[in-house]
């Protein structure tokens, strides 16, 4: 285990009141961090300082803090999450950061996801293209028996690779175009892969690509930085077999 | 008042399918004209929801996230129990059904937990036809793996994200019926009051969180699926927003809080590391499939390396105390035993609290690679938070606050005391008695949500005329004035010290006085500390900002308030109870061998608590519980 000296580091982090205001950088000194201090633990004693100095604290999404729930989203020195790999800001700690560091953070930027406040912005854009067709139109009940159509363990285990999303978003704020294809993949792919999600694959397909362009999200050229960023590693394959089921769909 | 919960009676196998069929249907007509609140989209809320929906109920729902995808139903990892028997190992529904009522300590109904087991196996089924990717064996067949408590071989599981699947996949489900219009949803909504007209519940007021702005909702039933209150504690394995607050505010409307004493300390969660910690994180109990639980024999020992300490000196107490549970001992008793150990200095690691859970022969005798298929994710994150490799070196945990088995008393169609309000989820009391065993609480969420409430809700609806009262009736025009002032009292005290200390010292407070180990001395004195530190709160907290825009201190503020008066009710159960259940220890209720007391002839019922003000004491109503089909025995592991 590490020993605990601790760091003071400079904060330059994005402050914005609301979707209208045009928000600006604020400089902000975070004392007294260990190396076990999360990220997200160090903004909390950043705010606790604030709060005691009567100023308004940062808000920022999180819930969950391990890694899962996707609420977690900043932008660090530039990169979705701070750039360690397989890592959500949650999961971040301090021990990657030395003393008298600067840090800039800030929230995730692309056109579907206006700002609400400092570093939350509004993700509805990612439901809207789940609700277009990321599903099977199973009801409840009156379904066959779990067992009933094997499913090979390859598949299971590529369709597991695709599902491991976490829906945060920091592919769209890593992507030059601000495209969604990797979270779009992603869905496409699970549910394409397995023999329960096949009949309705490329109605789905269709559907989706339709949601996430009229959200204002871009388009893919081949850049790859949302495999990059993704805290979860989801691969980029992902969106080659979209758009593999994307031109069957069209010949269907 | 002695309360019934309305079970079916006659033989147990035939209960369920003998009251479905008793239950008064709502003609498929007539549903579109019903209107249903859902507030929280978790596993039990996003499967009530979205099955509602499809029923052609008109449902509002509410979560506080900014998606429903985000519910800490997402953090489970190990998996959910079905009484398949795929692996022919002698499950059965009885089976889960018996290990559910022996692993509650005998506090649970029978009826309820019956139905539970019957459904767990068509939930499977509609979880693999949502798409949700069930690990598989090399044949294509689902896969299973044990859990604590159980000596049969039931869990599904995904990887160790099967909370997140199984999420997804109602996620996915309710998606499709916003789509389709029968699901209007409401992201960043906090309910703050029930609305009761009548002594009917009738809606919510909510707070919209990016606006700040209140809002009224009516409906012709309203339905809590908002989980768990194990915050109570301050650090716990939930998330950071996981409140009682719409538990509390229903309470506070009349329905009666049952078993609030039942909390569950999960056995692997890494250690807390310093002061600033803000949450602990669990490590699923899966890993004690493979993993063995040690500490040093020898105080002596407790620095050293644990590569130095021979196998002669370790203390694999689990193995040692319960031979045919060894590892997989149930929750309760591992967390105890692991307490025991810390508190007699055996503990390693910061402040010797910590015990080893070793995975040397595991690796040995399947290798690092097979270790990795199993738990890669749960390691990966292991080393993230302490910077330790587990494959190398014995991970080390400590027990921290994880589930509650108490919740709002419901009855056997999940309906509370006040008509109309029902609960779905961990936040009902209802099937794990005083203690839950692992991978049953995700069967639970799924089972209320998708194969329980479609049915049992139309039996209420059909007695009430739809759409009778509107947010115009002046109960929700008082509920919002209510909140409107909370708020501003909170905003107006501008005191020392910030809502998170608060939070700290109340979870001081609660973890030593109420915690693992209870005693009337300890609970005696929490019962006036808390009242002590409410009241500094009402003076001395600091909220910064306004009620008129986004402001995560005020919301924080609010469950804290919450939280410091629901901790009385807390401890005042946990005195009232005096015998050892599940996860509740009474230091002065054990047996020679340290084991737990449970007192049957006393204490055999379910205590469901009646708010009465915070200046006045609960009152208790008391449900009795029969165990016709498991009979009471001693609880034994060993
Ligand atoms: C780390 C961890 C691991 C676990 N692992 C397992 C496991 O392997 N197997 C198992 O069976 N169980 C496991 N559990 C337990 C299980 O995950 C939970 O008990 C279960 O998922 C709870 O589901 P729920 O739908 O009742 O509540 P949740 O999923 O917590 O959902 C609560 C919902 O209510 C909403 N909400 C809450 N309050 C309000 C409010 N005031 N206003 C509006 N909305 C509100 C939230 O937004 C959310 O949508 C685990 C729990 C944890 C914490
Ligand atoms: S807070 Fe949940 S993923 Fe970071």
């Amino acid at each position: 285990m590490s020993d605990h000296k601790t760091m003071t580091l400079t904060l330059i982090v994005w402050r914005q009141k609301s979707a209208t205001d045009p928000g600006k950088f604020e400089t902000y000194t975070a004392k007294n961090i260990t190396s076990h201090h999360s990220f997200l633990e160090m903004l909390d004693c950043v705010n606790e300082d604030l709060i005691n100095a009567d100023k308004e604290p940062i808000v920022f999404d999180h819930d969950c803090r391990e890694g899962i729930c996707g609420m977690c989203s900043q932008v660090i020195n530039g990169k979705p999450h701070g750039g360690q790999e397989r890592t959500t800001v949650c999961q971040l700690h301090m021990r990657k950061f030395k003393d008298g560091d600067t840090i800039y953070i800030e929230p995730w930027r692309a056109r579907a996801f206006p700002i609400v406040k400092d570093l939350i912005v509004d993700r509805a854009a990612l439901d809207t293209i789940i609700q277009a067709g990321g599903y099977t139109s199973c009801h409840t009940g009156g379904v066959p028996d779990g067992n009933a159509v094997m499913i090979p363990k390859p598949i299971a285990e590529e369709a597991t690779d695709a599902a491991e999303c976490i829906g945060c978003g920091a592919c769209v704020a890593g992507c030059p175009n601000g495209a969604a294809m990797l979270f779009t993949g992603a869905k496409v792919s699970q549910l394409a892969l397995l023999p329960q999600g096949r009949p309705e694959a490329a109605a789905r397909v269709l559907k989706m690509t339709a949601a996430a362009s009229e959200c204002g999200f871009g388009n893919c050229s081949n850049h790859y930085e949302c495999g990059a960023v993704c805290p979860k590693g989801v691969d980029v394959k992902f969106i080659a077999r979209m758009n593999r089921e994307f031109i069957k769909a069209q010949f269907a | 008042m002695i309360l019934d919960g309305k079970c079916p009676t006659g033989p147990i196998e035939k209960s369920w399918d003998k009251h479905r069929f008793d239950l008064k249907l709502v003609n498929p007509s007539n549903k579109r004209k019903y209107n249903i609140i859902m507030v929280g989209t978790g596993l039990a809320g996003a499967a009530a929801a979205a099955s509602l929906g499809e029923l052609g109920y008109n449902v509002q729902a509410f979560c506080y996230q900014d998606s429903p995808r985000r519910a800490h139903s997402i953090a489970a990892q190990g998996g959910i129990n079905a009484a398949k028997n795929y692996p022919s190992d002698g499950d059965s529904i009885m089976r889960l059904m018996y290990d559910t009522v022996k692993g509650g300590d005998f506090r649970a109904r029978e009826a309820d937990v019956w139905r539970l087991s019957q459904v767990s196996n068509n939930i499977i089924d509609q979880c693999v036809a949502q798409g949700v990717p069930f690990a598989r064996d090399y044949a294509g067949y689902l896969d299973n793996r044990s859990f604590g408590g159980a000596q049969v071989s039931r869990t599904f599981y995904s990887r160790g994200l099967t909370g997140q699947q199984l999420l997804l996949g109602a996620y996915s489900a309710l998606s499709r019926q916003i789509k389709a219009g029968t699901v209007q949803m409401y992201n960043r909504r906090e309910m703050l009051d029930l609305v009761v007209v009548d002594g009917v519940a009738r809606g919510i007021t909510v707070r919209n969180l990016i606006t700040g702005e209140l809002e009224s909702y009516a409906a012709d039933a309203v339905c809590l699926a908002t989980g768990g209150y194990v915050n109570v504690f301050y650090l716990s394995t939930n998330a950071k927003g996981c409140s009682v607050t719409a538990n509390w505010a229903a309470a506070k409307k009349g329905a009666f809080f049952a078993n609030p004493c039942y909390t569950q300390i999960h056995p692997t969660c890494i250690p807390q590391a310093g002061e600033y910690q803000s949450k602990l994180t669990l490590m699923s109990e899966s890993l004690r499939n493979d993993g063995r639980i040690w500490v040093p024999k020898k105080k002596e020992d407790v620095g050293k390396l644990p590569s130095q300490i021979p196998d002669a000196d370790r203390d694999y107490y689990l193995e040692r105390k319960y031979p045919s549970f060894g590892n997989l001992a149930p929750r309760d008793i591992s967390s105890r035993s692991a307490k025991e150990a810390c508190d007699a200095g055996l503990g390693v690691g910061p402040g010797g609290r910590g015990v080893y859970l070793d995975f040397e022969d595991s690796i040995k005798r399947l290798s690092e690679d097979t270790i990795r298929e199993r738990y890669g994710n749960l390691f990966e994150m292991y080393e993230k938070i302490t910077d330790e490799n587990g494959y190398k070196r014995p991970m080390r945990i400590y027990p921290a606050p994880h589930y509650a088995m108490g919740g709002l008393w419901v009855d056997y169609n999940l309906m509370s005391n006040v008509p109309g309000l029902f609960v779905l989820g961990e936040a009902n009391f209802s099937v794990h008695g005083a203690n839950r065993l692992g991978a049953s609480a995700l069967m639970q969420g799924l089972s209320d949500g998708y194969f329980v409430i479609p049915y049992t809700i139309g039996g209420y609806l059909v007695t009430v005329k739809p759409g009778e009262v509107k947010v115009d009736n002046t109960e929700f025009k008082k509920s919002v004035e209510d909140v409107k002032g909370k708020t501003n009292k909170l905003l107006n005290i501008n005191g020392k010290k910030t809502v998170t200390e608060f939070h700290r010292e109340l979870g001081k407070i609660t973890w030593n006085d109420v915690g693992m180990a209870r005693s009337k001395e300890s609970l005696t004195d929490a019962i006036k500390k808390i009242p002590a530190l409410r009241d500094e709160f009402w003076q001395n907290v600091k909220v910064t900002g306004s009620g008129a825009d986004l402001n995560q201190q005020l919301e924080n503020a609010g469950r804290v308030a919450d939280f410091l008066e629901f901790g009385e009710l807390l401890a005042r159960d946990a005195l009232h109870r005096e015998e050892s259940c599940g996860g509740h220890f009474r230091v002065e209720h054990q047996l020679a061998d340290g084991e737990a007391k449970r007192n049957d002839a006393d204490f055999s019922y379910v205590g469901a608590w009646e708010f009465k003000g915070n200046d006045k004491e609960p009152e208790l109503h008391k449900e009795p519980l029969k165990f016709e089909t498991i009979h009471l025995a001693v609880r034994s592991y060993k």
